[in-house]
């Protein structure tokens, strides 16, 4: 089914519409367009039609299997690695189709960054871990090395709490400070777009706040794509939401909505609790 | 098992509640009207008396919607179900007060005889009883349809007011004071019907998720 944003009516009586956020005159960074794809003879997903608009936070929800984590994974190509996945149809990132054989899934990455469920801080000292990608793209100088890892640690709201010990071990930070590693790790290649995958479900409460506060802050900057079985979480930090059931989009709108006065009534059992 | 089980339950609780202050209302309006008819004092110094009784339930209602908001973080259909259910809380603890108000224009008139027949008065009441009663119907049923139709009852309690508020005016020369308690009880009645209307309009933002003036 389409899921496309469809520009809201103004409607004196209808309030509901009043909140919506008009995002129409910004660009998209991803249009999925009739996305199926195959696990062996598993049909995952299902017609995605899906556009994510620059500088946005787009929250992707929906029960176990659903396919939420095999879309994200679809978004930078690391479904790659599954033996056996087949896809049709095309996903543009900036305007180029990512499916298509001839885009160098290298070049893709460094445009598209990846936050995962655990923190996965490489076995090195806090300052390699962030200097590890500009490293692989050649940057040798130490001074500007220094200064990526300080402004992707301050970028990632973790510089205050790690600076007096750069060159400590990263396994001795805490699971929250770990993830934040991991978003300046993700930070410090100058991405366009980052994709997190339930970056908060290892993390204790305030932790998750501090990962979702820092979201605001990185939306100003990136655009973010975050997968969360946290519906509460989905609602605080996204500016639209995609339900998927069964492989679907269900429904694709402004939070606001999904959250008040979702459309459709698979929506509404799902984020009121009443199945997933 | 039903997934939120509990929480299903304890949204029927509320919805006992708002249920249960609504016959309060309806009672100290009925009773009041009674007690106007009957110039009965003690009975309109009863009511003024359980009063209290709607005014915490009300309260209860309100402590046992902020509850259900912290603990259960409703969205969607659930958090319009509670907010409604303080709003249409707070319309009908209004309906109860006026019916205490209507008690005390009893009293002021105490024992004078009428000016004039309570005819369009009773009008008022009757239609405005109808109004709550279907309100509360349509509250529990989520039934948009009836919600609409207390909007147009309200409509022929407009009406009526103006008519009893025209007929007493020509009276004001006779007995000034209970002329003017009179129109104080068209007043009462014409705003109990105007708080009906608003727990309609609460009964659409619940069902639709929008809001929609049924008082225009």
């Amino acid at each position: 089914m389409t899921a496309t944003i469809v520009k809201p009516e103004v409607n004196k009586k209808d309030s509901s519409q009043v909140n919506e956020i008009n995002t129409f005159d910004k660009e998209l960074v991803y249009e999925t367009k009739d996305l199926n794809l195959w696990y062996g003879d598993n049909h995952a997903l299902k017609n995605i039609n899906l556009d994510i608009t620059e500088n946005e936070v787009a929250a992707i929800i929906g029960p176990s299997g659903c396919g939420k984590s095999t879309y994200i994974k679809t978004l930078n190509r690391m479904i790659e690695l599954v033996p056996g996945v087949k896809t049709s149809g095309e996903i543009k990132y900036r305007g180029r189709n990512i499916l298509d054989k001839s885009y160098k899934v290298e070049e893709l990455r460094t445009h598209v960054g990846m936050v995962f469920q655990k923190p996965n801080p490489f076995p090195k000292s806090i300052y390699e871990n962030v200097a590890y990608g500009p490293k692989i793209h050649g940057i040798k100088n130490k001074k500007i090395l220094d200064e990526i890892v300080e402004k992707s640690l301050r970028g990632a709201a973790i510089w205050d709490e790690v600076k007096d010990r750069l060159n400590q071990n990263a396994y001795g930070l805490s699971g929250g400070q770990q993830q934040r590693l991991c978003i300046a790790r993700c930070l410090a290649i100058e991405p366009d777009v980052i994709l997190m995958d339930e970056p908060t479900s290892a993390l204790d409460p305030i932790s998750t706040l501090k990962v979702e506060e820092l979201v605001q802050e990185l939306k100003k900057e990136f655009s973010i794509i975050i997968v969360t079985h946290n519906m509460q979480q989905a609602a605080r930090i996204s500016d639209k939401t995609a339900f998927f059931l069964n492989g679907e989009v269900i429904e694709y709108k402004d939070t606001n909505t999904i959250f008040s006065n979702p459309a459709d009534k698979r929506t509404e059992d799902y984020i009121t609790g009443r199945f997933g | 098992m039903a997934v939120r089980e509990k929480f299903e339950q304890e949204l029927a609780q509320l919805n006992g509640k708002i249920v249960e202050l609504a016959n309060l209302a309806s009672e100290s309006i009925s009773r009041s009207f009674t007690a106007l008819e009957n110039q009965d004092l003690d009975l309109a110094l009863e009511i003024i008396e359980d009063d209290t009784k709607a005014d915490m339930l009300e309260e209860e209602i309100n402590e046992y919607a902020i509850l259900l908001i912290a603990k259960q973080q409703p969205v969607a259909i659930d958090l319009r179900r509670i907010i409604a259910a303080i709003k249409i809380a707070s319309d009908i603890e209004r309906m109860a007060d006026f019916g205490v108000n209507i008690a005390k224009s009893a009293i002021r008139i105490g024992q004078q005889p009428f000016i004039e027949s309570l005819a369009h008065l009773r009008q008022m009441k009757d239609i405005t009883l109808e109004m709550i009663h279907l309100s509360i119907l349509a509250f529990e049923k989520d039934d948009v349809v009836m919600a609409r139709n207390i909007a147009e009852m309200d409509d022929e309690v407009d009406r009526l007011y103006g008519e009893s508020i025209k007929s007493l005016l020509r009276l004001s020369n006779e007995n000034l004071q209970q002329v003017t308690q009179l129109s104080f009880i068209a007043r009462y009645l014409e705003r109990t019907a105007d708080h009906a209307t608003n727990v309609a309009e609460s009964i659409y933002y619940l069902v639709r998720g929008r809001h929609f003036d049924l008082n225009e």
